[in-house]
């Protein structure tokens, strides 16, 4: 068994999630990646905006921050350039992350900058009771989508890959075991790294949407889903409607902070002239 | 007569005397985001953070520019960002959560008309509401406002201790006037100027509680990664740091944020005043309205008409009290400032007394003659 409770704020618990809720899954996963990367407990600042994604740092024992909506990704990039040494996790929900806080996560992966963000992924906004995200699929129903949506939804993973991020991994909470390494390998990547998963909300998703229980939504990512290496040799219509999982991207490129270390350096040595 | 060293007196404007300040401060981490007629102090900062071994980033938006200052500052750093009304409008959220979760920070607000893009180029005092109201719900803050280029220099120094000192963002309000004016200063001697930091917890941190009600109201602070693994957020939370329902420790917490102001505004509030012991007229001014307000008041002494003023540097908390007791001598008060009349109403507030107030919204500075004028009128 895994020793959790070396992570978990014991006392906080019971939890707010859902029954059924994919959050638990990730949480999970995250702590088994940390334990395996070796990376210290103090050294770690968790950082999360506004959603139920967010509500993961109050559970677990590291350096929590709980932000604001949309925002993580930037009090994240004032901890990381004042404490480079601080290794950064941000957990966001697809909403946070690409609606309200889409600004940040397209710039933090454009600059490179040394941190991990994983996103849950539900196709909508659980806290506040269901409304249609930029995540969710185009014809799905919302309560703010109540005749199914009918705007294209983003591709999270394809987005970080197009702004500049240098790691991108995508999983879903039935291929939990899988998501334990991608957030390791994101863990020990230098640069900015996406983990975005695909979770069951049942509450909301699954029931406006005729789906079912968390456990059709676990057995649908099942089903539909295909590991990368294996699509690549699949046809655009055979893709169609299906989840790529895998690491999609893993890239080398000079990193923020490095690369402000290095002005500094040059600065003070008299070598940089404006 | 002291004599002044040659090196110590410079021409600047009022954006390189605050950036200068800042550094002086021991300010070394700057975010912000490019906007008339504040961009001249990111531009400074930009060049000199670097040479310091400090940190400049220009973020992608204004929203992100408040969120990565509070970051910083949690872990340790002192940290501003500067803007204008439409930027400033921007961090309002932000700025709650700063007061919420008690982390230090300096916003500078280089006023320029209003509302929305307005006029960018051009002068105004018309953010001195939003500066005390902008963000939702009871909050403290405290909001400075220099005339000069000197008091720019003091006041931003004056602004970090504050915001040290008391674990509140604090708020430098310019304008254009100030930021751009190019004006003789003299710096003062290093072992004048005060540097205050925040006090941090010598607790175990087994044992720390990161907003403990402590004596003096204001909780002890942990740098971020220093070992103290605790939680922080913008919801209503207890002194551990973790979010509350209880109606007691949520009363318990605003009465205290508000508190941690009010208690200390003796501490805080600071104001000049100049020939009012016998004035019968008193001019309240602050920011660069208070420029034109020193010389129309010369010119009426010169006549013989007996005006003073009031200049206030820390707008909010307002000197409510100081007010109420001139009041008691004096019943006519003018109020010049470069908006509607925001500060006008908490004169009338504080003094029972119906305020003259002198207003412009059209871009232009106000003269000592249009302030002049109004002196003469109450004066027959």
């Amino acid at each position: 068994m895994f020793p959790y409770e070396k992570y978990l704020r014991l006392d906080k618990f019971p939890h707010i999630w859902c029954t059924g809720c994919g959050c638990g899954i990730i949480m999970k996963a995250m702590l088994r990646a940390i334990e395996k990367s070796k990376i210290p407990k103090d050294s770690i600042a968790l950082v999360s905006g506004i959603g139920c994604s967010s509500r993961t740092p109050g559970y677990v024992d590291f350096n929590t921050l709980h932000t604001t909506h949309g925002r993580a990704i930037a009090f994240a990039t004032g901890l990381k350039l004042a404490k480079p040494k601080l290794k950064i996790i941000v957990v966001s929900g697809d909403g946070d992350a690409i609606a309200i806080g889409g600004n940040h996560f397209i710039h933090a992966a454009r600059r490179n900058l040394d941190m991990t963000v994983i996103v849950y992924n539900n196709y909508i906004y659980g806290m506040t009771g269901g409304q249609a995200s930029p995540a969710t699929p185009i014809g799905k129903k919302g309560s703010t989508a109540p005749y199914g949506s009918i705007e294209p939804s983003f591709d999270i993973s394809g987005l970080a890959i197009a702004a500049g991020a240098t790691f991108v991994a995508r999983s879903t909470c039935y291929h939990a075991v899988q998501l334990d390494k991608y957030i390791e390998k994101g863990l020990l990547k230098k640069g900015f790294s996406l983990i975005e998963v695909l979770a069951p909300c049942p509450t909301y998703y699954a029931r406006l949407n005729r789906i079912g229980t968390s456990v059709d939504m676990l057995r649908w990512y099942k089903e539909n889903s295909i590991p990368v290496e294996a699509a690549k040799k699949m046809s655009r219509k055979e893709k169609d409607g299906k989840i790529i999982i895998g690491v999609l991207h893993n890239i080398e490129r000079v990193e923020f902070c490095e690369e402000y270390k290095k002005l500094v350096e040059r600065v003070k040595r008299g070598q940089a002239t404006f | 007569m002291q004599r002044i060293n040659k090196k110590d007196i410079k021409l600047m404007t009022g954006n390189e005397a605050c950036a200068e300040a800042a550094i002086v401060a021991g300010m070394r981490f700057f975010a912000g985001y490019p906007i008339t007629p504040s961009s001249e102090i990111a531009e400074i900062l930009s060049c000199r953070l670097p040479r310091e071994g400090g940190v400049f980033i220009q973020m992608e938006d204004e929203l992100g520019s408040m969120a990565t200052i509070i970051g910083a500052s949690l872990a340790g750093m002192k940290s501003m960002t500067a803007t204008s009304g439409p930027g400033f409008s921007l961090m309002q959220e932000n700025i709650g959560y700063a007061s919420m979760t008690e982390i230090p920070c300096v916003i500078v607000d280089v006023q320029r008309g209003g509302p929305s893009t307005g006029l960018p180029t051009l002068p105004s005092q018309a953010d001195v509401m939003q500066s005390r109201w902008g963000t939702h719900g009871d909050h403290p803050i405290i909001v400075v406002a220099p005339s000069t280029v000197r008091e720019t220099f003091d006041w931003t120094i004056k602004a970090f201790n504050l915001a040290e000192r008391f674990r509140v963002p604090v708020i430098v309000l310019l304008d254009e006037i100030i930021g751009h004016i190019n004006e003789k200063i003299i710096f003062p001697k290093k072992e004048e100027i005060v540097i205050i930091e925040r006090e941090r917890t010598k607790e175990n941190p087994k044992t720390y509680l990161p907003y403990q009600c402590v004596d003096t109201d204001i909780p002890l602070f942990a740098d971020f990664g220093a070992g103290y693994r605790y939680n922080v957020t913008g919801l209503c939370h207890d002194e551990t740091g973790f979010p509350t329902n209880d109606p007691e420790k949520i009363d318990a917490l605003y009465r205290r944020l508000n508190r941690k102001i009010e208690r200390y505004t003796d501490e805080i509030i600071e104001f000049k005043t100049v020939s009012l012991d016998d004035a019968e007229i008193c001019i309240v001014a602050y920011g660069s309205s208070a420029r034109s307000a020193y010389r129309a008041i010369r010119r009426a002494r010169e006549m013989g008409i007996k005006a003073g003023i009031f200049q206030i540097f820390t707008i909010w908390p307002f000197p409510y009290e100081e007010l109420t007791k001139i009041s008691q001598h004096v019943k006519n008060f003018i109020v010049p400032e470069m908006n509607l009349g925001q500060i006008a109403h908490e004169v009338s507030c504080a003094t029972g007394c119906d305020v003259i107030k002198v207003n412009r919204v059209d871009g232009g500075l106000i003269t000592p003659d249009e302030i002049f004028e109004r002196i003469k009128y109450v004066s027959v």
